[in-house]
């Protein structure tokens, strides 16, 4: 009985009455990746060697060897990234089911807010304020925050880091609880390089994003792009990280399906 | 008098761009010994051990007593030039293009009498000697030579053109520091500037990163700013392609340093981002850069001359604590010197630059004595100028190149304690 229904859907990918959006950054060695403290380990940028290109090296193909960290440019966190969802069951991208590659998508726009203010928090009365608006964030949704935080032009504007850190706009400590305990979310994505503020660090907890999602075996999205071509509500977000095993995280190509507007 | 070298006028676009050709190279074993004082900056002939004469040309056993105990061993410079003679024709590429080109006798006060290439501020003999000071310096081909010097410095002395065939100062050159903000590539382009550097280009690898001194120099007209990052091939061949024909000294200051040994972790991440930026890093810059070098290597009286790796004394000996480091030293050592070969052809010359601890983040806890960023960059612009090839720089660093040849095991047990 799911054919006709999925007839339909192409039908209407197919007619333009439904869209799909690329809400992934290209993968390129420039494209700036999380920066810890340097006595730390580092997440590899994307970094990629030519194998060959029709020539010498091999004369009819073009390949290339790339490498890059679990979490480098537009990628997924699995529960198992933090250590609050560490025991968790399914938390590791090979193990997590595949029905959660699926799910709909609010979409809070606070850009104005972060152009003023790159510290900006989002709270659960600013939440609430936007539900009055849009109506009430659906079980199992995606919350995405708009920050147009893609569009910085240099790696140097997007990490903006000042000699006390980065300067990032996130959640703040007590809407993340929130959105899980009374709105049952299915994750959280930023435009920024993290799910957290730049400074979340001097958040109780630190990195609350981190901490209580994967802690009650949500996902996390970041790097994504193109969230202003997403409706408040409506669209629909495929979000499939590869297989790794035991994989805490991948990147991966995101991808949006809005009814055209 | 040597007339004071000129800001060289630009290039006219359509003539043909000169390329490099070397004096004669080849030389017997023995004579190798002249090389490695050259390289290293000293004045050095063998000695007999058991009649004390001094020797020239390099041989195999005295020409006085027939000992074979023949040691190299620095000896009084100081000689008398007594014959002089101006070349001006030769059938030898290299030559022909640089008459005319005064050669003379010169008799040592050591005793040998030796031919030698003569400086243009030393006076013609005439009846009685001419005071002179002898020098080994490098040739393009790689090769020690004689150079005799007018027994005191003369003012611009190291303009003459027979000298800037053997030294590779940076004067009126255009100079690529490849990592621009730490603090050993700041202090090579500032000293680079003070040594009359026409052109500082600034790598930056990471332009999300504000350091204060960076943007200071930056700030100055000479200073041109590159984002480059050694471990990007892109952004290694992004900025050759931009740059490349202009860089006429190379000096990498790229590098990646941190504690641990090799035991003591569980993974060999921060091996390989040694590896990246100090070996590979490298490798990249060398297969970006080098080729463009090698064909501006005669394009001009300010042409590509000589490539800088800035390594440490511990290439040549591990430092357990940094086990990992130390193996990318000695491997970016290993693969300098085949750069080395491959950009002798041009007659580029590669300096290696072996410091001991310098004044940094990462040596915070290293005991003193340290070197000072700008002490080491100094003695960078110095090597440059003399035109030598290892440069061991601090005390640390010529102790531990001297045990080593005293006895390698000794200095092998005692870094691992
Ligand atoms: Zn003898």
């Amino acid at each position: 009985m799911s054919t006709p229904v999925l007839t339909q859907f192409l039908n209407e990918l197919l007619n333009g009455r439904l869209k799909m959006v690329d809400l992934t950054q290209t993968l390129s060695p420039e494209f700036p990746t999380i920066v810890l403290p340097p006595e730390f380990g580092q997440a590899w940028p994307f970094r990629i060697e030519e194998i060959s290109r029709y020539d010498e090296r091999g004369p009819a193909w073009y390949w290339n060897n790339f490498s890059m960290s679990e979490h480098t440019g537009t990628h997924f966190d699995a529960p198992a990234h933090w250590i609050s969802g560490k025991d968790l069951p399914d938390n590791t991208v090979d193990s997590m089911p595949v029905e959660n590659f699926i799910a709909a998508a609010c979409v809070i726009d606070v850009s104005k807010e972060a152009a003023e203010n790159a510290d900006f928090l989002l709270t659960i009365d600013y939440v609430k304020a936007w539900e009055e608006k849009h109506g009430r964030i659906p079980e199992r949704s995606w919350v995405l925050l708009r920050t147009d935080w893609s569009k910085r032009a240099t790696p140097k504007e997007y990490l903006n880091m000042a000699e006390d850190g980065a300067h990032s706009p996130g959640p703040d400590a007590e809407v993340v609880p929130w959105l899980i305990r009374e709105r049952n979310v299915h994750g959280f994505g930023t435009e920024s390089v993290g799910t957290d503020a730049g400074q979340a660090h001097h958040l109780n907890p630190p990195y609350p994003c981190h901490y209580f999602m994967h802690g009650n075996n949500r996902y996390g999205l970041q790097c994504l792009t193109n969230l202003d071509q997403l409706p408040p509500q409506g669209a629909l977000i495929f979000a499939a990280p590869l297989k790794i095993r035991n994989g805490s995280g991948s990147p991966l190509r995101v991808l949006a399906l809005t009814p055209s507007a | 008098m040597t007339e004071p070298l000129l800001k060289p006028r630009k290039k006219n676009p359509v003539e043909r761009t000169r390329l490099a050709t070397r004096p004669p190279g080849a030389r017997s074993r023995t004579a190798l010994g002249l090389t490695r004082a050259a390289a290293e900056g000293r004045f050095e002939l063998q000695v007999c051990a058991d009649c004390g004469s001094v020797q020239y040309p390099p041989r195999e056993v005295c020409g006085y007593c027939l000992s074979e105990h023949l040691a190299w061993k620095p000896v009084d410079n100081r000689g008398e030039l007594i014959a002089l003679s101006t070349l001006r024709h030769s059938n030898d590429l290299y030559f022909r293009e640089r008459l005319p080109w005064r050669v003379g006798t010169v008799k040592m006060t050591a005793g040998p009498v030796v031919v030698a290439h003569i400086h243009e501020d030393c006076a013609a003999p005439e009846g009685t000697g001419v005071p002179v000071r002898l020098t080994l310096k490098l040739d393009r081909s790689g090769q020690a030579v004689l150079h005799a010097l007018p027994a005191k410095d003369t003012p611009n002395m190291n303009d003459a053109a027979q000298m800037r065939e053997s030294t590779c100062d940076p004067k009126f050159r255009r100079v690529l520091v490849t990592d621009g903000k730490s603090a050993m590539g700041l202090a090579t382009a500032r000293a680079m500037l003070d040594a009359g550097a026409a052109t500082i280009f600034l790598g930056d690898p990471s332009s999300w990163k504000t350091v204060a001194a960076f943007d200071k120099l930056a700030a100055d007209p000479r200073v041109q700013v590159v984002e480059l990052d050694v471990t990007d091939t892109d952004s290694v061949d992004r900025v050759a392609a931009s740059i490349g024909g202009k860089v006429e000294i190379l000096v990498n200051t790229a590098s990646h340093l941190r504690d641990g040994g090799i035991l003591g972790r569980k993974d060999v991440i921060l091996a390989r981002d040694a590896m990246e930026v100090n070996v590979l890093g490298l490798m990249r810059l060398a297969q970006a850069f080098g080729p463009g070098m090698c064909f501006r290597a005669a394009d001009g009286s300010n042409h590509a001359v000589a490539w800088v790796n800035v390594l440490s004394i511990h290439a040549l000996a591990a430092l357990p604590s940094r086990g990992a480091w130390s193996a990318s030293m000695a491997a970016a050592l290993s693969a300098s010197q085949t750069l080395r070969a491959e950009l002798r052809g041009a007659g580029v010359r590669v300096l290696n630059v072996f410091p001991g601890p310098i004044e940094e983040d990462w040596e915070q806890l290293t005991p003193p004595p340290k070197l000072a960023p700008a002490a080491v960059a100094k003695a960078i612009v110095k090597g440059l100028q003399d035109g030598i090839e290892d440069l061991y720089v601090g005390d640390i660093a010529e102790e531990i190149r001297e045990r080593l040849r005293d006895n390698h095991k000794a200095v092998e047990r005692e870094l691992g304690q």
